[in-house]
């Protein structure tokens, strides 16, 4: 899909309308022939991020591939809620193993899909950030560096979703998970901690590596078209609100999702073999405050005494913007 | 053709023959010179339309080749010890998605302490996990085998694991015969997946089973193992009826005419028993033995109307079911269930030591007088046990038992029999 290079925008949203748009610019989702390929009926909850995230990525990977796709699925919430038995929402070839193996499962499918001289069918492995940064990431980092031919979907909504909670290695600091409770001197989940698995998959030189948000499903959509036009292992890593784990409104998820990039605290990128090739400007900065006060997680941040704590959370902001470079020239100071 | 080889290049040989399309390697030891030597054939493009994967862990192992198995490619790996554990969840799945995968144990024990030398501790540790599990007494075995778990696993959509010792068969050289291609060929069609992730006609695999259904699904794969109990003698009729030589099936019976002690084994020790037999029925003893070659699914009627002779069974096992005993020997007993028969249990080869003929006559001699214990350790130094039970009685801080005993008995290797 050709990206558009006229800025266009409508007011509060960064999408601009399809009808203004020519056809073969039109989003995935827009389009009559999308395969909605994470059908409805499933049994997310409302205002999920990830089944908004896994709708467009999937469909927009089946349209870049002639609807020739395979996916993995990591235990998790998108596999619990797609398919209760005997039911299943998935409109595609689809098979979950474990919690931690997605990556490796989908390895062995574009391997056996080579030797059977199947190579225009392609591979998409997709877990929540516990299965990818966790209990997966030996797998991940696997698939990574034998270069093999999967494009790996990350859905972040940092935490343990769909046991209840708890804090996984993409927590941020001072978030109040059922792990990392909202008590004692350091409320939540403590600071120096964490890994950033974008900047740990662009370690591996591999192809592509992108961040991307349910804020910007354009944006998604292009960056999965994208993978899907490479060969090798590829990564993007989904920013997904979780209504249920963040406390916050389940109306308020895509805007959410947009606070955390303008906050500079979820920096959108991408990376070729390792190294930055482009990154998304914020448009309108605000404080990481605007962010973290729709959130219940982070309710003890709000509280007198929490000053400190939220400083350094606004640091980290300040630390991705200069580190990403996230300002456009006109507007840095 | 026969040939001299090293049971892991058998082994490799014949999982060339069966044209493999995903290998995934993890080293471990002493499975690890078959995977070698399947690398090699595949790098040099002697083995043709296989892709050959260096996996990072044996999770990734199986887990690769359950990708491998449900996209419709025949699948193989190899595994031993820890390995098997490290990747046991794995194990559970690819049988519980009904992947025909075959992977071959180089069966060896399991640490803490660790300790790289042959037992049944891995394939025992893994039994129930719903592979179908056969037990090589020989490297001709061991190679035929792998050609009839092929065609078991894809026959019945189950995966099959082929134990043989490691070493003691692993690397050890032999004569063996290997088939020709045109041969296995014949015996193994290409696979004809039941089930496979295609665009053509998609199908979700892997799904979540609630209380509703589950136990059916369950019981589907217990219908499953039973069925094998048919299949595993048919396919060894097919592959004797082609190949011309005896390999495989349920159990193994030799020199069973009369026998009133009949001992059991699994595995490679089964030569040494035979041999003990052979001088102890020479001496007009009436003895014999049963090797278990299929262990899962567990052959009760077999066993049950083999054993309608005997008076006493003595079970040999390569592993300890800590607090228990044998494992092996449970089956037995439920096979012989209502039946007066004596049933005598004797730990032995555990971690490597040598299972010699002169230790097997003895207590074979003591279960023929009834004079032998239910449960006893062949070989076991009592001594060495008894000091350091009082050492670690004198003191709180004894220290860690392995150590404690290697210290005891001085020299490295001067017990390895």
């Amino acid at each position: 899909m050709i990206q558009q290079t006229i800025k266009f925008y409508q007011t509060g949203t960064f999408t601009v309308g399809n009808r203004l748009l020519d056809e073969s610019q039109r989003s995935v989702q827009a389009n009559m022939e999308r395969t909605n390929s994470l059908n409805s009926g499933h049994r997310a909850c409302q205002g999920c991020g990830e089944a908004l995230g896994a709708r467009y990525a999937i469909d927009a990977a089946m349209r870049a591939t002639g609807n020739r796709l395979i996916a993995v699925n990591a235990t998790g919430c998108l596999e619990v809620f797609s398919t209760p038995y005997p039911e299943s929402s998935w409109q595609i070839p689809w098979i979950h193993s474990l919690f931690g193996n997605a990556a490796a499962v989908a390895s062995g499918i574009a391997a056996a899909l080579r030797m059977r001289g199947q190579d225009d069918v392609r591979v998409i492995a997709q877990g929540g950030d516990g299965g990818t940064t966790d209990i997966g990431f030996g797998c991940l980092s696997g698939m990574f560096e034998r270069n093999d031919d999967v494009l790996y979907l990350c859905y972040d909504n940092e935490a343990y979703m769909n046991t209840g909670v708890q804090r996984s290695s993409a927590t941020p600091p001072t978030a109040r998970t059922a792990t990392t409770m909202a008590v004692g001197d350091e409320p939540g989940n403590p600071f120096g901690t964490g890994k950033n698995v974008p900047l740990i998959a662009m370690a591996h030189h591999i192809p592509y590596v992108a961040t991307a948000t349910v804020a910007n499903l354009r944006d998604l959509e292009a960056k999965v078209t994208k993978a899907m036009a490479l060969r090798g292992a590829r990564y993007i890593h989904i920013h997904v609100p979780c209504p249920l784990g963040w406390g916050s409104d389940p109306a308020l998820t895509i805007r959410i999702a947009r606070l955390a990039v303008e906050s500079g605290l979820f920096p959108l990128f991408e990376a070729a073999h390792g190294e930055l090739t482009s990154r998304t400007f914020i448009r309108r900065r605000v404080p990481a405050a605007e962010y973290l006060r729709l959130q219940k997680r982070f309710a003890h941040l709000f509280t007198a005494g929490a000053e400190a704590q939220l400083a350094r959370v606004q640091a980290i902001a300040d630390r991705n913007i200069e580190r990403f470079g996230l300002l456009a020239p006109e507007s840095a100071s | 053709m026969l040939e001299q080889m090293e049971g892991s290049q058998a082994v490799a040989t014949a999982i060339a023959l069966a044209r493999p399309q995903v290998i995934c390697a993890y080293p471990i030891t002493p499975q690890t010179h078959i995977v070698e030597g399947l690398g090699e054939m595949v790098k040099s493009g002697e083995l043709k339309g296989c892709e050959f994967i260096n996996v990072e862990s044996e999770f990734a192992a199986l887990s690769v080749a359950i990708g491998a198995s449900a996209a419709g490619a025949r699948t193989y790996t190899a595994t031993s010890s820890q390995g098997l554990l490290f990747m046991a969840e794995a194990v559970y799945n690819a049988a519980g998605l009904e992947l025909p995968i075959v992977m071959t144990i180089g069966n060896r024990a399991i640490g803490a302490p660790i300790n790289i030398w042959n037992d049944h501790s891995d394939s025992m540790a893994l039994r129930d996990a719903g592979w179908i599990q056969l037990f090589a007494d020989t490297n001709q075995e061991a190679l035929d085998l792998h050609i009839q778990a092929f065609r078991l696993a894809e026959d019945l959509s189950c995966p099959v694991m082929v134990c043989m010792d490691g070493f003691i068969l692993t690397h050890a050289y032999e004569r063996v015969d290997l088939p020709a291609q045109a041969e296995v060929d014949a015996f193994l069609p290409p696979y004809e997946p039941r089930q496979v992730l295609d665009p053509a006609q998609p199908v979700t695999i892997g799904a979540m089973v609630g209380p509703d259904a589950f136990t059916e699904v369950r019981y589907l794969a217990h219908h499953r193992q039973l069925s094998a109990l048919e299949k595993i003698p048919e396919v060894a009729a097919a592959f004797k009826a082609r190949f011309g030589r005896a390999s495989g099936g349920l159990l193994r019976g030799y020199r069973m005419e009369g026998a009133e002690t009949v001992v059991i084994a699994l595995g490679s020790v089964n030569g040494t028993v035979q041999d003990v037999i052979d001088e102890m029925r020479a001496d007009g003893m009436a003895i014999g033995s049963l090797a278990i070659g299929t262990f899962r699914p567990f052959p009760l009627a077999a066993l049950r109307a083999a054993l309608a002779g005997a008076k006493r069974v003595l079970v040999l096992e390569k592993c300890l079911a800590a607090g228990v005993g044998g494992i092996v020997t449970d089956d037995v007993r439920r096979a012989l269930a209502g039946e007066q028969v004596r049933i005598n249990t004797v730990i032995g080869g555990l971690g490597g030591r040598a299972i010699t003929r002169e230790s097997l006559r003895r207590v074979f001699a003591d279960a023929c007088a009834a004079r032998l214990e239910r449960l006893s350790f062949l070989d076991l130094d009592t001594g060495v046990v008894e000091r350091e039970l009082a050492r670690e009685r004198a003191a709180r801080r004894s220290g860690p038992t392995a150590e404690a005993v290697l210290r005891q008995l001085g020299a490295p290797g001067s017990r390895l029999g």
